[in-house]
């Protein structure tokens, strides 16, 4: 069997914060039918506004969006050892301090807070804080990676 | 009714607070792509999910974590209310250009912390009897 590729140094790389991604009105009904979404606060600003909300509210999964800028950064490491193609997505995991709604703009930051080998492929955790433009936190958002250990 | 009788509390390991089925389509997987911006092919090309090796097209992973959440959050009637939501993704789900796929949510109180005010909900997601998604859990916010 293969020893895991995946370089170990990413667990103590510092990376950049993501550049402030706007949450559109139109983006979060087009994600909420994407998901089946039924609630009106997804897709009418008065009853977003009505249940107290500033504008339509995400469906909680629209996290990954925001985090999908994050992880497009780990796949550009050259040094990373992963191989895009023999990554599969093992488990995800929100955990909010509040919904995300339209006029957001959010900044994520990444960090991988595990690398684990288990039966030959390496388990990344890949961990994303998301924050408004307050600098408030809103969601954290931990993907793990299966890179599968025939990639060398 | 009896005045001594005592009110039962509404939220109860085991009680089954949501159920539903959606159908996914092939339409179903381009509309999350172009929401999502995850256009990997194996999600709508047959002959390149047939070149990796898969039995078919797949839904995304994260459009059935993200559909499996929406019964509990409509039982809900706050999304303020989820606070947590995890799962993995154990067996993938394959939709077939002309019957689809069809992907069943049950949701059930798996445990009550009433000091913390919150419920884990447990979610099983199936597919034609056999379940897509583990430890599919939504911790929430009681009322």
């Amino acid at each position: 069997m293969r020893s895991v590729p995946v370089n170990q140094d990413l667990i103590e790389r510092e990376f950049a914060k993501t550049s402030p991604y706007l949450v559109g009105r139109e983006k979060v009904r087009e994600f909420s039918r994407a998901v089946f979404a039924s609630d009106p606060v997804n897709y009418s600003v008065e009853a977003a506004r009505e249940a107290g909300y500033a504008d339509v509210v995400a469906p909680p999964t629209f996290a990954i969006v925001v985090q999908q800028l994050t992880l497009d950064q780990l796949f550009a490491v050259e040094d990373s050892g992963i191989e895009l193609t023999h990554v599969v997505h093992g488990s995800q995991q929100f955990s909010y301090t509040r919904p995300i709604v339209a006029g957001d703009e959010l900044t994520a930051q990444l960090s991988i807070t595990s690398i684990k080998t288990l039966g030959g492929n390496a388990m990344v955790a890949a961990e994303t804080t998301i924050r408004d433009a307050r600098d408030e936190h809103v969601a954290t958002a931990t993907s793990t990676l299966v890179v599968r250990g025939d990639a060398a | 009714m009896t005045s001594d009788e005592v009110l039962v509390h509404p939220f109860v390991p085991g009680d089954v607070v949501a159920e539903a089925t959606y159908h996914l389509t092939r339409e179903s997987l381009v509309r999350y792509a172009g929401a999502s911006g995850d256009f990997n092919a194996i999600h709508y090309r047959d002959d390149v999910a047939a070149e990796v090796g898969l039995p078919g097209v797949l839904a995304h992973g994260m459009l059935t974590m993200g559909l499996a959440v929406q019964p509990v959050v409509d039982w809900l009637r706050d999304p303020a209310r989820v606070l947590d939501y995890q799962v993995r993704f154990t067996r993938p789900v394959v939709v077939h250009p002309t019957e689809g796929a069809d992907v069943s949510v049950r949701a059930v109180i798996g445990k009550v912390d009433e000091a913390e005010k919150t419920a884990r909900i447990d979610l099983t997601v199936t597919v034609e009897g056999g379940t897509v998604l583990g430890k599919a859990q939504v911790v929430v916010r009681l009322p």
